[in-house]
């Protein structure tokens, strides 16, 4: 084992020299942890960096690896993001309001990874309850992205995004309500996606918008987020949401090439708005996919997809609105205890305890449930929802996957939009659809603008995330953009 | 009281039950938390933790429905679970997950009598709810003083236990008139719940509690009145007197040309008032919406076919059979039906016994038997004691069959309630046979006129009665044994012949 590990690999890379001996699951601990370490400086990509639990994740893995038990994630580095429930270790959703709460749980994403024998790098920064598209709504302090630390990295799995581009970790997970894996995957340079609604379990994930979100992976390149998302995915029995859908091995079709994939790109995401260096990238893409054996569709259209985001904007903040109706400061995390009644105490609690972001969205939602303004908001959403969804089981009759860019814009500054929530939702415009309409999608590295990262977008038929890798690893045949690292940490 | 004016109460109930399942609705925390210290019946779940996430107890949906088709229910194929948004601190989630507008059952009814007359009052509704935490507020100053609700310097105690225990409520159409029909309905209610066995529903338990809607209006008008809720009443007395005093102070808000507040009001069980509790300005906006956490709820037909051939026997069927095939009079039938456990103790006692004895296994049960329990609690049943249903049709069968009289009866019974023993060996080892051997119930006869001979000159002047005291005597003589008509035959049998 001489010499330094060489940490800026995939998953299946350190699998492969763990099995082999090269190194040890707890040196390759070790030397991650001290990386992660010193780029918290720059990145602020944790909330909690781990410390001696996972030395001794790693001492386990190692005797699985010794004893032949090992599977493709034993021994491997992952970043889990503060929202996911992690018995005994500190779980803050960003939020200021469980700054001191320490779940009694594990989630099951968390316990299927123990299982599979990951070892934790730590707690991943995020925006507050998952509320945002930067990372910036953190009451833990901005993350940085690593391409550009003066950039976002996107969000609100930025903490995961960031420590992945930046090599920290290969892999790491995150949850996606909005686009919130996606996008910072397209602002970082990495590969991100969100499951079908119901492939993995969301028990033990605080809950923002439970109808939306799933938890998903981040990685480096299509086989880690194949092997990452077989070891998360299936039903569960804790989770009534969860469906009875087997799960396949998700490099089954690796090596298929993109030949007979009918590949629909949607006009309604071609038009305004996206940069043109994002739309060049993209349409570099598409070139790549069509030049190799895929058939492209331009004359695709999803009508009502406009509507996603106002329909996003009624539904989430709607089931927030009831999510975070628990956190009054009675039962856990924080508490304001010196105000006069029972009443004022919730309210200071809350009215302290929250972000501006997070209290926006409460409002929002309070006010689309109320009587009298339900039938014409949440009930009126709800049906446009429906009607998105049929647009795309059309859409996905006569195409495999359809394709657009992941955002309009790649990374912008930091405090940019913080002033202007609207623009600042605009980032979700092209990855919304994907969760009103239930079905996975994918963001994949496909070239710099500025020099900064821009993402290809693919999204597929429910429960077919298997179609979507095996794209992404035929356009990795092709390209090396996944293997691009931000200048500063190569 | 008196009226001015002829007013007729309308009155609707809600009534909240606790399904006895093995596990809570969502969770699976053991439901049975009676005796329990506070806060050990709880998880992350039930405790509200960040991302805990619930799972339908199908016990609690398959008892809703059996109660749904125990009360004639249309059980629809779709229903879902929506949630309930109030802050308060006894519900950990800050929503309860109830059911809004597509519960699991719909229309049906009951038959209910007040006074020998008959009427049904419809159900709008059964849904299945979660209980909610207990909150008890405590006023001796420690605590730190925090956690107050307004006013005092007290504090409140949270006690998870019941929190998330399946809760189910039927609500009625406003069919009653009267707080005797109210108290008939929630009787019979109990007793359907209990025979079904979903619900200990007991009201001293908090396993069974109601709220009632109740306006008035004078008699003949069709338009209703404004509609005042009362709340916080813990025992069938505290139903009818709240109504009998809600009835009172409405007339006479009514009678003095003024309006009645449409309100919530609590019911003070020290006084028999009702006292304001919430205004309609201050309704809560609850804010339902479909739990996103739980899918629909598909209720195959098939799944209530099967869950129908579960019913059991039920009050009204039992008792018109009772009647029907043993002859039992209506009130021996009443009596015998209260609970599904006497009800059953009564056919297997008089299955052991020969089919014309059933009335009397009834009249034993009732009388003599029901007393003995009464000493073990207030409702014992027989399997409580040493006592089975064998022991007392063999005790039926030896006064039937004439082996020993109702008195010696009485006191064979108290023996084998105390030993367990059977009564023909009791009656053996005691010497409790029947005098019937004409020769010693003569002797005896002869006996008792030798020693009694004012009683003998007053039968023989002409007082009848002087015959019973003789008769008496003969039976304190025998302890018991003789039967009053032989006692009279042999004594008429010496007074006569001489
Ligand atoms: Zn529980």
């Amino acid at each position: 084992m001489a010499g330094p590990i060489e940490l800026n690999r995939t998953a299946h890379e350190h699998a492969a020299a763990l099995r082999a001996g090269r190194y040890t699951a707890r040196a390759l601990m070790e030397a991650t942890l001290a990386l992660v370490r010193q780029q918290e400086a720059s990145l602020n990509a944790y909330i909690t960096v781990a410390g001696d639990e996972a030395l001794a994740q790693a001492d386990a893995a190692d005797k699985r690896l010794r004893e032949g038990e090992a599977g493709p994630l034993t021994g491997i580095p992952i970043a889990i993001k503060d929202l996911l429930s992690t018995r005994g270790t500190l779980t803050t959703a960003g939020s200021r309001m469980l700054g001191n709460f320490v779940p009694i749980t594990d989630c099951t994403v968390v316990t299927k990874l123990r299982a599979a024998g990951a070892v934790f790098s730590g707690k991943a920064n995020l925006d507050e309850f998952a509320m945002g598209s930067s990372t910036e709504h953190s009451a833990y302090g901005a993350t940085h992205n690593p391409w550009d630390p003066e950039r976002v990295p996107g969000g609100s799995s930025g903490g995961s995004a960031a420590t992945v581009a930046a090599g920290g970790v290969p892999i790491a997970v995150g949850t996606d309500t909005g686009g919130s894996i996606r996008q910072p995957a397209a602002f970082t340079g990495v590969l991100g996606l969100k499951p079908t609604y119901g492939r993995v379990s969301r028990f033990g994930v605080v809950a923002f918008a439970s109808s939306l979100e799933q938890v998903g992976p981040f990685a480096r390149d299509a086989e880690d987020v194949a092997n990452l998302l077989g070891a998360i995915a299936g039903v569960d029995a804790s989770d009534s949401t969860t469906a009875p859908v087997p799960v396949p091995d998700y490099t089954a079709d690796f090596g298929e090439g993109f030949d007979g994939l009918h590949v629909g790109v949607p006009v309604e995401f071609a038009g305004d708005g996206v940069e043109p260096g994002v739309r060049d990238a993209v349409e570099r893409a598409i070139a790549v996919l069509e030049a190799n054996g895929a058939t492209i569709d331009r004359d695709v259209s999803l009508p009502s997809a406009s509507a996603a985001l106002p329909v996003y904007y009624l539904i989430a903040p709607s089931e927030a609105s009831a999510n975070l109706a628990r956190y009054d400061g009675v039962k856990y995390g924080f508490s304001v205890h010196d105000a006069p009644t029972m009443w004022d105490e919730m309210e200071q609690t809350r009215g302290r305890g929250f972000g501006d972001e997070v209290k926006r969205r409460i409002m929002l939602g309070t006010y689309a449930l109320s009587a009298g303004y339900y039938d014409a908001y949440y009930l009126k959403a709800q049906k446009v929802r429906t009607l998105i969804r049929r647009e795309f089981e059309q859409a996905f009759a006569g195409h495999d996957l359809l394709l657009t860019p992941t955002t309009p814009s790649v990374a912008f500054k930091i405090g940019e939009k913080m002033d202007d929530p609207y623009a600042m939702y605009l980032n979700d415009l092209f990855t919304i659809p994907a969760n009103i309409a239930g079905v996975p999608a994918l963001s994949v590295p496909c070239g710099l603008s500025d020099g900064l990262p821009v993402g290809l977008h693919l999204i597929g038929r429910a429960f077919e995330e298997g179609t979507l890798l095996r794209a992404a690893h035929a356009y990795e045949q092709h390209t090396d953009w996944h293997t691009m690292r931000p200048p500063a940490v190569v | 009281m008196t009226t001015k004016t002829d007013y007729e109460a309308v009155i609707g109930l809600e009534t909240h039950v606790q399904l006895k399942t093995r596990s809570k609705m969502f969770c699976r925390c053991d439901r049975d938390y009676f005796d329990a210290e506070p806060n050990t019946h709880v998880c992350a779940v039930c405790l509200g933790m960040p991302g805990m996430l619930p799972v339908i107890n199908e016990q609690a949906v398959a008892f809703t429905i059996l109660t749904g088709l125990a009360l004639g229910c249309e059980i629809p194929q779709h229903s879902k679970f929506d949630r309930k948004n109030y802050p308060y601190p006894d519900l950990l989630k800050g929503y309860q997950i109830s059911q809004f507008d597509q519960p699991l059952c719909v229309g049906g009814g009951l038959d209910i009598e007040v006074d020998g007359e008959a009427s049904f009052v419809r159900l709008e509704r059964i849904h299945l709810e979660e209980d909610t935490a207990r909150l008890l507020h405590r006023d001796d100053g420690g605590g730190g003083g925090s956690g107050g609700s307004g006013g005092g310097q007290g504090y409140s105690l949270l006690d998870v236990n019941r929190g998330g225990v399946p809760l189910m409520e039927a609500v009625t159409q406003p069919d009653m008139h009267s707080s005797a029909q109210a108290v008939a309905y929630l009787r019979k209610l109990r007793l359907i719940l209990r025979y079904l066995g979903v619900s200990d529903a007991d009201m001293e338990k908090g396993s069974f509690r109601c709220d009632a809607n109740i306006s008035l209006r004078p008699r003949g008008q069709e338009e209703l009145g404004a509609k005042v809720e009362v709340k916080n009443m813990n025992s069938f007395r505290a139903i009818q007197r709240a109504l009998e005093t809600e009835i009172v102070r409405q007339s006479e808000i009514l009678d003095a040309r003024d309006t009645v507040a449409q309100e919530t009001r609590g019911y003070i069980d020290a006084t028999g008032e009702t006292v304001s509790q919430r205004s309609k300005e201050e309704a809560h906006d609850y804010r339902y919406f479909p739990e996103p956490d739980l899918p629909p709820l598909l209720t195959e037909p098939a799944v209530v076919e099967e869950l129908r051939t579960q019913l059991p026997e039920l009050p009204d069927a039992k008792r018109a059979r009772f009647q029907e095939q043993y002859r039992l009079s209506t009130e021996e039938s009443r009596v015998l039906t209260e609970s599904r456990r006497r009800a059953d103790t009564f056919e297997e006692t008089a299955g052991h016994s020969q089919p014309e004895r059933a009335r009397a296994v009834a009249h034993w049960l009732i009388g003599d038997v029901t007393a003995l329990l009464h000493q073990v609690s207030a409702d014992a049943e027989l399997d409580q004691t040493k006592l089975t249903p064998a022991h007392i049709a063999e005790l039926v069968d030896l006064m039937e069959g004439g082996t020993i009289t109702a008195a010696s009866g009485k006191e064979v019974l108290a023996a084998a309630f105390e030993s367990g023993e059977m009564p023909a060996a009791i009656v053996e080892a005691q010497g409790l046979g029947r005098v019937d051997d004409e020769g010693e119930l003569g002797g005896i006869a002869a006996a008792v006129i030798e020693a009694n001979p004012k009683a003998v000159t007053d039968y023989r002047g002409g007082k009848e009665s002087a015959i019973k005291f003789l008769v008496g005597q003969v039976m304190r003589e025998t302890r018991g044994r003789s039967d009053p008509n032989s006692a009279a035959d042999a004594l008429h049998a010496h007074l006569d012949a001489s």
